[in-house]
Parts: structure tokens; C-alpha cells; sequence
């Protein structure tokens, strides 16, 4: 993306956000201004700390849910028997909307970071899973079979071909499932903790009526989110380059 | 070299391809195989390089039964079968780096072969098939003809004693796939490797086959099989003008179509 664009579209984002505070003119929406006083006042500070809560949930749900399901995938995408086997589970399971799970997962695994990041591996790991597998069972026979007659067995086929094969598909996976794997996280640091961005957003909100420091809390939830999303681009430009060149 | 001993191949149960066959490739010759499409031409190539096994009979190759693919076959199919994510020259090391990850353990990579003996090869055949411009591009960013060329730049540098091809040229035009099959006969004599290639195309057939075995309609027992002396003698390209080729894909054409 053109970075020059990108600056146009935050600058425009802002002035919108500063005429809707100007007309709305109510506490509940403070101008941009105002939100990124507090900011920065907040963010060494309560804010940063709960930032930081918040980033490691989601970095490590996001890294156990690539550890799991990318070689789940490759192994659904290349056996077509396991996956015959396994495909009836994960149309199944697919669909079901996995956030409601919450609750149990509260009661079984406690009130620590276990619960939160399991609930957003759960619902990261079959979004990845799926993409891997199409995309490893795509691969063309022909590659499969020259590569095999240059001497490739099992584990270099898995190295050379179905692992680079799929970094794509699981940095798609990643690039689609940022979003929701934020918005589990809010929803997760809603309960059983006084910690993350959730909390501080809720707190904020709903119990100190600080609408500047709720809003600041937002800031910094789309800040993660965004700044995942970037991770992913950056990631995809350097390990994908080969999809960048015509 | 290759010895084919009562081979039987079926699609399906009853629907028999090969019942029986037999067929001798010697070392150093330079066949077609020829047929029409589901004739069962790439199946045999590919029971040739063990990537399929067949259901009855055997393949031998220099004595050794086939059950796998043999570290000195090269392998090149229409589709060029390059990995799109690497670069030209990485393509064409990827021969290397799977013989290095296993070793030379005389199943994935010959034993007794050194990797870096092998090195300085990449840089020739690069240079030998005019690939060194387009060394640091992607597949995606290729002509079909270099794509071909960079799959049999990457066959080479493993230094095969036999080369099987399966419609190597089908999807490229015209120019370019008469000057790779000049390239293909150039390299077959100074390589002196025995060399088997699948084709539907008549013309390609009389062209390259100094022998030609000729499959019509499954299930196949007995080979047909066609001389062809005057193919791949020098000059190469003058073949194609002479009344001899003429008749060859004549002879060739009756053959596959007797209707005709």
C-alpha cells in the first residue's frame, strides 16, 4: 500500500472523526485531539501496561495457532485418507462460533492468560487449518512428481514444496483472522481479569465515565490490530516475494 | 539399460493398458514413444521413473528393479514441474539441496556422489542454456520455452544417465519448440544419454525418435516398433526437409490412424 495514501486516509479518518465530535458535541465522543492528549499522558503509564497485557495474549494465541494448524493443515492437504477421515470434524466444527465457548474455557482452565488465548487459538487454528489444507491439496501433481524423481521423499517434500507451498495460505490465514482474533481478545478481557485493553476500555467506559481515556483504550486496540496486519504484509513481501514480481 | 519384462497396468480392474509387455531400451539410444492420447504412454514413463509401480511384471533398469525413482534418472514433464517460489538458479540447484538433505545414502542420491563436485555444474548448464540473464527471476516471470529449459538445466546438473520426457515440448510454439528439440539432440550426443520421450505429435516423433515405439489401442502386449536412422543425424535441423522424414510421418500417421 502507498504510504503516502495511507497517511491521506488517517488524516481524513481524523477530520471526520473531530466534525462528527464538533456536531455530536456530547462527552461520549471527545475529538481525535483530546483522545491523543491522553494517550500519550496514559501510555507509559496504566495504559502501556495493559497494552502490553494485551499484545502478548494475541502474539502468542496467534503463534500456538500457527504452530498447530499450518502442519495439521499440510498433513490434511497431503494425505487425501486422513482427510476424508478428519474433513466430516472440521466441516462441523468450522461454523461453530467458537467465542461462546468462553465461559467454559473460564471454568476449566482458570482466570489467568491460559483461557484467553485458548479461546482465540481455537478460532484462529481451524481458519488456518482449512486455507493450508485447500492449498496444500492444490499443489499440482506434476510438482509433487518431478520434485519426487529428483530424489524427494516424505521430509524433503514436506521442506521444499508443501511448506512454501503454504506460506501464503497461512499468511492469509493470518491476514483475515487479525481482526477477529482482536475482537475475541476485547470480548475475552471482559471477564476474570483486570488486565488488557478490554478491561481498560470497559473500566473506562462503563465505571469512571473517562470517555478521553475509553477512547484512548480503542486507539490502541485498533493500534495491535493494525500493527499485526502490517506484520502480516511485511512478512508476506519478504517471504512471498515471487507473488510480487510480474 | 532399460529392460521392460512382462509388464501389466490397469486403470481399472478388467480395463488392462499393458498386459504382458515386453521391451529392451539399450544404452545410448535416443527413442519416441508415440500415441494418442489415454494410450497409456505416460503411465509407462512413469513406471520407467518408479514414481508408479506396475501391477504385474517388472521394470529393470542397468539390472536394477525399479520401485522407486532412481537417483540417476532425469525427469521432465510438459508442465516444467518448477517449484514457483524459487528463483531460476535456485530451481536449478533443488536437485542438490535434496541429495544434500538425505545424504549420499544411494536411495534419494547416488552414493559416492559429492555435492560440491557437482557445484560448478549449476553455472554451466545456466550458461550452456542461455539462463544466466534470467538466473535471479521467478518461473512466474518466464517464456514457456526457459521454463522448459531451466527444468532441463535442473535435470543436467545431476548428471542423469538416462532422461525420461513426458510431452516436454507440447505447450510451447512452434519456434521455440524446434529449436529445443535441436537443443535436446545436441545435448543427447554430447552427453551420450540414453534418452526416452512421450509424445503425441507425429511430427516430433519422426523428428527425434531414432527409435520409435508406437502404442494404439490398450491393452498393448506386442511393441510396435519403428526404425528411424535418419533422425538426429548432423546437421540436425536438415531432417525435417527430407523426403525420408516425410515418409516417416506418413508411415507413422497410417499407423496410429488406420482409417485414414
Amino acid at each position: 500500500m502507498n504510504r503516502r495514501a495511507l497517511l491521506f486516509a488517517t488524516l481524513a479518518l481524523l477530520l471526520c472523526w473531530e466534525a462528527a465530535a464538533l456536531l455530536l458535541n456530547k462527552d461520549v465522543l471527545p475529538p481525535p485531539t483530546v483522545v491523543a492528549v491522553t494517550f500519550f499522558r496514559e501510555l507509559p503509564g496504566e495504559l502501556g501496561k495493559h497494552f502490553a497485557a494485551s499484545f502478548y495474549r494475541v502474539a502468542v494465541s496467534v503463534m500456538v495457532s500457527v504452530a498447530l494448524a499450518a502442519p495439521a493443515g499440510l498433513v490434511l492437504g497431503q494425505s487425501k485418507r486422513l482427510n476424508r477421515l478428519f474433513s466430516p470434524f472440521v466441516y462441523l466444527l468450522y461454523p461453530v462460533p467458537k467465542v461462546v465457548l468462553l465461559p467454559v474455557l473460564l471454568l476449566l482452565l482458570g482466570i489467568g492468560d491460559l483461557p484467553k488465548i485458548a479461546i482465540i487459538v481455537l478460532i484462529l487454528f481451524f481458519q488456518i487449518l482449512v486455507l493450508v489444507r485447500d492449498q496444500a491439496a492444490a499443489i499440482r501433481p506434476e510438482l509433487i512428481q518431478s520434485v519426487r524423481s529428483l530424489g524427494a521423499g516424505r521430509r524433503a517434500l514436506f521442506t521444499y514444496v508443501y511448506l512454501p507451498a503454504s506460506l501464503p495460505a497461512i499468511l492469509t490465514a493470518l491476514r483475515q483472522s487479525v481482526g477477529t482474533a482482536v475482537a475475541v481478545l476485547y470480548v475475552a478481557e471482559l471477564f476474570a481479569t483486570r488486565l488488557g485493553l478490554g478491561y481498560y476500555i470497559y473500566i473506562n467506559g462503563s465505571t469512571y465515565f473517562d470517555y478521553p481515556a475509553m477512547y484512548a483504550g480503542v486507539v490502541a486496540m485498533s493500534i495491535l490490530g493494525l500493527g499485526m496486519y502490517f506484520t502480516v504484509d511485511w512478512l508476506e513481501r519478504r517471504l512471498c516475494r515471487w507473488q510480487y514480481v510480474i | 539399460m532399460i529392460s521392460v519384462r512382462d509388464l501389466s497396468f490397469a486403470y481399472a480392474p478388467g480395463q488392462p493398458v499393458f498386459s504382458g509387455f515386453n521391451w529392451t531400451v539399450n544404452a545410448g539410444e535416443l527413442w519416441a514413444v508415440l500415441g494418442p492420447s489415454g494410450c497409456g504412454k505416460t503411465t509407462l514413463l512413469y513406471m520407467l521413473a518408479g514414481l508408479r509401480t506396475p501391477q504385474g511384471g517388472q521394470v529393470q533398469i542397468n539390472g536394477q528393479v525399479i520401485t522407486r525413482p532412481r537417483p540417476q534418472t532425469g525427469l521432465i514433464l510438459q508442465d516444467y514441474g518448477l517449484l514457483p517460489w524459487a528463483t531460476v538458479r535456485a530451481n536449478v540447484q533443488l536437485g542438490l539441496r535434496l541429495h544434500r538433505f538425505y545424504g549420499p545414502d544411494g536411495r534419494h542420491a547416488p552414493r559416492n556422489e559429492r555435492i560440491a563436485d557437482l557445484l560448478p555444474a549449476v553455472d554451466h548448464w545456466l550458461e550452456r542454456l542461455g539462463l544466466l540473464p534470467v538466473a535471479d527471476k521467478f518461473p512466474g516471470q518466464l517464456s514457456g520455452g526457459q521454463r522448459q529449459r531451466t527444468a532441463i538445466a535442473r535435470t543436467l546438473v545431476l548428471g542423469p544417465d538416462l532422461l525420461l520426457m513426458d510431452e516436454p515440448f507440447a505447450s510451447l510454439d512452434a519456434p521455440t519448440r524446434e529449436s529445443l528439440q535441436l537443443l535436446l539432440l545436441d545435448l543427447r550426443a554430447e552427453q551420450n544419454l540414453t534418452t526416452v520421450i512421450v509424445t503425441h505429435a507425429i511430427e516430433e516423433a519422426a523428428f527425434l525418435g531414432r527409435r520409435i515405439l508406437v502404442l494404439t489401442q490398450p491393452p498393448i502386449s506386442e511393441p510396435l516398433i519403428i526404425d528411424n536412422p535418419g533422425a538426429g543425424r548432423e546437421p540436425r535441423g536438415a531432417y525435417r526437409g527430407r523426403p525420408e522424414y516425410q515418409q516417416m510421418c506418413s508411415r507413422l500417421r497410417a499407423l496410429l490412424d488406420p482409417a485414414a
